[in-house]
């Protein structure tokens, strides 16, 4: 993201400078404020500028345990594949300001990644980026809810519904967490996924309530999607491992199951108007690789041009 | 330190320039580690991509004035709430057009959002509405005022 930074006279005013990691972010506004210290005769080396980029939790030398960086990972993965999924909404919403808004929800799910994955490569010496970019399939670890295509507006907002729910609950558990990393970062990112909620919630209700038809996809969005829940709230051998780290997922279901029942009702829109009695919940081993065909195809898009031109920078 | 402090407080938003960092309430501490300045920061919002630029705001600002061994860290802990916001920062944003937070943070509660009056910065107004929780930017929603027939920016309550 930094070819700026290579840039000759740069180098040559910053007499001490090492070369520019490639992830410090840069921009046009920056470097031109760059440009006017030098000219002010102000030294700034390319080693005061180059600070890690990434946003850290409690304390920035803080590495993560190989246990939290693999439940940071799959928390991070949840949050940026859902993320990389809502991007594509801008400019394909149904109006303005659902661009702005499902634009801005991406926003918050990427910063809540990035410190998330951050944190859980500090374990294996890997950045954000590499585990971004240069994981393939089975290693991601995001739960089938997440990589669920976008399908039409109601399907993104059912999606979004029982994954704003899910994180509040669980970001609100996790900021009790005995790791203060995690903690912190769970403190951080619950305040912005309770907009997520009330996103999430303000759409069920104006579509349950709408005309039929916005009824009727919105039944049709619930009942495809509804299947990915029980993932979501299932325990394994790393939760028990993880002690006061984490919760265990199944005790996040009550709180869950209180939420989703009382907006159901607010929408006038009881189970058997969506549960297909034929169709259980997914059996969804994403926790341990193993995913729903949706995500192959993201991944190749989200990870072609870091792959194409390795540490291409701009 | 009274001058690396003043120094980086002077810095502004650089979303929102009527503010500075300090009015924001994103500048957590200044502090002297050995012979470094060290300033942390916390993101308003955790994508906040304004974040990277106050950062070198910063370190611009106080090489400018002559500190050279400055160090810039972030923390999310504790999380930033509209609440650190100073009371003349929020006089400054409705000056400047945009309705402050209107209440404290963490009065919002149960699942079924309800909305509360927000005054319209231009005429004053309490006859607005919100046309979109979230606005131009991470912190921000949009109102339209329904008196003047304005479109304003509202701090959301963080």
């Amino acid at each position: 993201m930094n070819a700026q930074l290579n840039d000759a006279e740069l180098a040559e005013s910053a007499k001490a400078a090492q070369p520019a990691p490639a992830t410090t972010k840069r921009d046009a506004a920056s470097i031109a404020a760059l440009h006017e210290a030098e000219a002010a005769d102000v030294h700034v080396s390319v080693d005061d500028v180059d600070l890690a980029a990434e946003l850290t939790g409690a304390d920035a030398s803080t590495m993560a345990s190989p246990d939290v960086a693999e439940y940071a990972m799959r928390l991070g993965d949840d949050a940026l594949i859902l993320s990389q999924r809502l991007g594509w909404w801008i400019s394909r919403a149904p109006e303005l300001e659902e661009d702005m808004a499902l634009g801005n929800i991406a926003l918050d799910l990427l910063g809540h990644a990035r410190s998330l994955l951050h944190y859980a490569g500090t374990a294996t010496g890997r950045s954000e980026d590499d585990l971004a970019y240069w994981r393939d399939e089975h290693e991601f670890r995001c739960a089938w809810l997440f990589e669920q295509p976008n399908g039409d507006f109601a399907h993104t907002i059912a999606r979004g519904l029982i994954a704003a729910i899910y994180m509040q609950e669980l970001y609100t558990a996790l900021s009790a967490s005995t790791d203060a990393s995690l903690a912190a970062i769970a403190a951080k990112s619950v305040k912005e996924v309770a907009y997520h909620r009330d996103h999430a919630v303000q759409w069920t209700l104006r579509l349950a309530g709408g005309t039929e038809e916005s009824r009727a996809r919105m039944l049709v969005a619930l009942t495809d999607t509804w299947p990915y829940i029980d993932e979501l709230f299932r325990d394994d051998e790393l939760h028990e491992r993880l002690g006061d780290a984490a919760p265990l997922p199944s005790s996040l279901r009550a709180g869950f199951d209180e939420i989703w029942s009382a907006v159901l009702a607010e929408a006038e829109i009881a189970e058997a108007d969506f549960v297909n009695p034929k169709i259980g919940q997914s059996s969804g081993g994403g926790r341990f690789g193993n995913h729903s065909t949706h995500l192959g195809p993201l991944l190749a898009e989200m990870q072609v041009l870091a792959r194409r031109h390795p540490g291409a920078t701009w | 330190m009274e001058e690396a402090r003043r120094v980086a407080a002077a810095v502004v938003d650089p979303e929102v320039p009527v503010l500075t960092i300090d009015d924001l309430g994103v500048l957590r501490e200044v502090r002297l580690e050995g012979g470094t300045i060290v300033v942390t920061l916390t993101p308003t919002y955790s994508g906040c991509p304004a974040i990277d630029q106050m950062r070198d705001d910063v370190l611009l600002a106080l090489t400018a004035e002559g500190f050279d061994d400055v160090r810039v860290d972030f923390t999310l802990s504790p999380a930033w709430t509209t609440d650190w916001m100073s009371e003349a920062g929020k006089a400054k944003l409705e000056e400047y057009g945009i309705a402050p937070p209107t209440h404290r943070a963490g009065e919002r509660s149960g699942p079924i959002p309800l909305s509360l009056g927000v005054k319209c910065p231009r005429c004053g107004s309490l006859r607005t509405r919100e046309v979109s929780r979230f606005g131009s930017t991470a912190c921000k929603s949009h109102f339209e005022c329904l008196a003047c027939l304005e479109p304003f920016d509202h701090f959301k309550v963080h």
